[in-house]
């Protein structure tokens, strides 16, 4: 029988991401590669994309990987992985490598779902058998907060400023998840650190399956949410229960929501601790907040519709 | 026993790489080295090679494969061309700064815009500094020497760095020429089993490619680099020497022809320089000692030997099939110059630009250029250090 | 620590000794401390689990303290922390107090 599930049996496996990195305090992204690298049973090597995540954890002679890491730049993490991949079957063909070894992509929303996407959606289409993984954090934060895809509805970032005719980001967050369940891989999922034990078992999930795989991971960021250093797991947790982020897998096109809240939670209670959505709050921007749970809900709807949990 | 074909430049060179039979090809189709990978891959269909391909979506994505595949412990190769080479770009720069011994063949072709699909010299001039190596070649024969030797310079344990081997687009790489073939046994001995520095792939040993260098270690890498670069000639003859006794051909850092007892020359790299050996032939017919100097190693550039293969003539063009716009003279002039910069008495110099966007290079363009050289010599005074030729006024 | 000069750096800047961050000790951004009420825990783990810096203590697999050479503070394991009949096994204290 497999060890269960728990947080006692975990602690007892090395986490191959060191103490000494340099992300920000209480920064959602080390949570969340410390959970992944937990969950595998296997051997990983990772690629990583230009980012915080990549910046902060290897500087000079200082790498806080204890597992076998690359990176290359910013919008190729999956391309170069597809490489290390290709290199993994040749020699195991050949008989050079005996091990089973897993792959491993951590890229942050701007490397996945903007300058990286074709080179996502590529390693996806050619069926490189790995396990791509973003951390999104719906911001460019590395180079201080500017406005990416993935940033939500009215959101104020540098480079989409709350001002007096703007309000913050006016598009939607593009749906990412959605785009490459569309790729019909077979597997991909959202999650998020709030949910371990959701996560840990997607990613135990994922890496049993041959193929290639996604994960979209909720990553607060305090900086750039304008939030406190102390609630990254508070504010995933209200993502969820608000289902601003849902969470759910799509394996071999079956969706199935992996997690629904007792009591779904008005948006507002995961916008409200967040500097980023401050101005929402002004009285002249209540639509924007009415357009806002309405995107959240149609989402949901939808998601409880294909899991055929309505 | 070597076997004599009739081969064009990209089938050559395909077979080449079919010999060498890589681990892993990571690439992306784009005219003219198309037909590279197009004849590679149905080496890997037929079960020929043993190669592994990743048929990326762009060029950036063909070359981060090939950056993850050389990272992973294992030999890499790939071709491409001008945009192609131009969207790799980027990448060129962390494969050679992360000292990672790819193998690419550059079919040169000019640069948009305008678009043009023939050949020049403009993709691999524009990534003549970024820190890979650079063989060029004439001919199908030699773009065939150059791949098979390139692997064992880029790999070699002194050097480990990434290396292009450059042939004219269409003019080379689409035309049938008559060569030879070495024997499989006999490439595979000379390139060797590949042996793998820091593999990614070693779970024992993990290790960390790609790390944030900034202002405390950034130049000690650089200079590291450059030092490398300086250790590449030593390496790129010891090959040749090696690789002379499969296959029966001399390779140096650069070739010279009738230019011992030359007064006037002319230094021309890849398939023109064909044309202008025969011109030479009739200029030293009728008594006028003219010679010619092709660079084969462009990068690093052997800027000693050739300034010494040089300095004693009076006059010398050097040709560019390549601009560097807003600069003083062409890329190939400007190292041939810098070359020169020790010897006070040296060679007066001009410098031509020619066969921009795959416009012909024809004898009687070699001869203009002579006659204005032998003039140079008696006169001492060029009239334009710098000019276009073959182009409509 | 004396820099190393350019014929002593690794070829390709590779890191080759994995881990090597633990050399570099975090725990001086810290403003904030967190300190363990040994009596409030009730072993859940939460706090191990959710800490960014791995800088939280689990020996077979019970919470024994926090690794203050990297701890940076931020307080995420005081939140997250469930204690005992609402009472706080972290609590957050100012430094250098
Ligand atoms: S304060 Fe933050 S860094 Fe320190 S132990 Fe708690 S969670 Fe970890
Ligand atoms: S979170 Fe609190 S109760 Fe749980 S183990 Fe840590 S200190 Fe103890």
């Amino acid at each position: 029988m497999a060890t269960p599930l728990t947080l006692k049996e975990l602690s007892k496996k090395e986490v191959l991401l060191t103490s000494g990195h340099r992300m920000c305090s209480g920064c959602g992204a080390p949570i969340i590669v410390k959970m992944v690298l937990l969950a595998s049973e296997y051997p990983i090597v990772a690629a990583n994309a230009t980012g915080c995540l990549e910046v902060s954890t290897c500087i000079s002679d200082y790498t806080a990987w204890k597992i076998p890491w690359i990176h290359n730049a910013f919008e190729n993490a999956a391309a170069t992985l597809s490489g290390v991949e290709t290199m993994y079957r040749s020699l195991k063909k050949q008989g050079k490598i005996d091990k089973d070894i897993k792959f491993i992509a951590f890229g942050g929303d701007g490397g996945t779902y903007d300058i990286g996407f074709q080179s996502l959606s590529g390693a996806m289409e050619r069926g490189h058998d790995m396990l791509y993984i973003c951390y999104d954090n719906g911001a460019y934060m590395n180079t201080g907060i500017q406005r990416s895809s993935a940033t939500p509805y009215g959101a104020d970032t540098t480079t989409c400023p709350a001002g007096s005719v703007i309000q913050g980001k006016p598009q939607p967050r593009k749906n990412l998840t959605k785009i490459m369940a569309a790729h019909d891989i077979p597997y991909v999922a959202q999650a998020s650190p709030s949910n371990w034990s959701d996560l840990v078992k997607k990613v135990k999930k994922a890496l049993e399956i041959k193929g290639p795989k996604f994960m979209n991971i909720l990553s607060p960021c305090n900086r750039g949410w304008r939030s406190r250093t102390d609630d990254a797991i508070m504010l995933s947790r209200l993502g969820v229960e608000t289902c601003y982020w849902p969470l759910y897998e799509i394996e071999n096109g079956v969706t199935k929501v992996t997690f629904k809240p007792k009591e779904k939670k008005p948006l507002v209670d995961f916008l409200k601790p967040q500097g980023r959505f401050k101005h929402l709050f002004a009285p002249e921007n209540e639509n924007m907040l009415k357009n806002f749970q309405e995107m959240v809900d149609k989402e949901w709807g939808s998601l409880l519709k294909a899991s055929g949990t309505e | 026993m070597a076997k004599v074909v009739a081969v064009t430049g990209n089938e050559a060179v395909a077979y080449a790489l079919k010999q060498v039979n890589p681990d892993v090809s990571a690439a992306y189709p784009i005219t003219p080295a198309t037909d590279i990978m197009q004849r590679f891959t149905s080496y890997v269909s037929n079960g020929q090679v043993k190669t592994e391909m990743v048929l990326a979506e762009s060029e950036h994505s063909a070359m981060s494969g090939c950056i993850g595949a050389s990272a992973a412990g294992g030999r890499v190769m790939t071709a491409t061309s001008s945009q192609g080479m131009a969207l790799m770009w980027e990448e060129l720069f962390i494969a050679s700064g992360s000292r990672l011994p790819i193998v690419m063949a550059l079919v040169n072709r000019a640069l948009s815009a305008p678009l043009n699909i023939h050949g020049d010299h403009s993709d691999g001039m524009g990534a003549r500094d970024c820190g890979w190596i650079q063989l060029w070649s004439e001919n199908a024969q030699e773009a065939y020497d150059n791949t098979i030797q390139a692997f064992r310079i880029a790999e070699h344990m002194d050097i480990r760095l990434p290396a292009m081997v450059c042939l004219d687009g269409f003019i080379i790489s689409h035309s049938i020429e008559r060569m030879e073939y070495i024997d499989d046994d006999a490439v595979k001995n000379f390139v060797g089993e590949f042996k793998a520095l820091n593999p990614l792939l070693d779970i024992e040993h993990p290790v960390s490619y790609g790390p944030l260098i900034l202002t405390d270690y950034y130049m000690e890498y650089r200079k590291a680099h450059a030092e490398v670069m300086s250790k590449v000639s030593k390496v790129v003859l010891d090959a040749a020497k090696e690789f002379e006794k499969i296959s029966g051909r001399k390779y140096g850092l650069f070739e010279t022809y009738r230019l011992d007892d030359a007064e006037i020359g002319l230094v021309i790299l890849n398939s023109a320089a064909g044309t202008s050996k025969d011109v030479i032939d009739s200029f030293r017919e009728k008594g006028i000692k003219a010679g010619l100097l092709k660079p084969r190693l462009f990068r690093p550039f052997p800027y000693e030997e050739i300034g010494n293969a040089l300095k004693n003539l009076k006059a010398v063009c050097v040709l560019d099939r390549a601009d560097a716009f807003g600069g003083s003279y062409g890329p190939l002039f400007i190292d041939i110059a810098a070359s020169l910069y020790p010897h006070k008495n040296g060679p007066v110099l001009m410098n031509k630009i020619y066969g921009l966007g795959g416009r012909d290079y024809l004898p009687g363009h070699a001869e203009l250029v002579l006659n204005e050289l032998v003039d140079i010599a008696k006169t001492g005074k060029v009239k334009m250090i710098k000019e276009y030729i073959g182009v409509r006024e | 620590m004396k820099l190393k000069g350019w014929k002593d750096v690794n070829p390709g800047a590779v890191c080759t000794e994995a881990g090597s961050a633990l050399k570099f000790k975090t725990g001086s951004w810290r403003a904030y401390r967190p300190k363990w009420v040994e009596e409030n825990c009730i072993q859940c783990l939460f706090c191990w689990a959710y800490c960014p810096d791995m800088a939280v203590f689990v020996k077979d697999g019970k919470m024994t303290g926090f690794n203050y050479d990297y701890c940076k503070g931020c307080g995420i394991c005081a939140l997250e922390c469930p204690g005992k009949k609402g009472n706080k096994a972290i609590v957050m204290e100012e430094e250098g107090k």
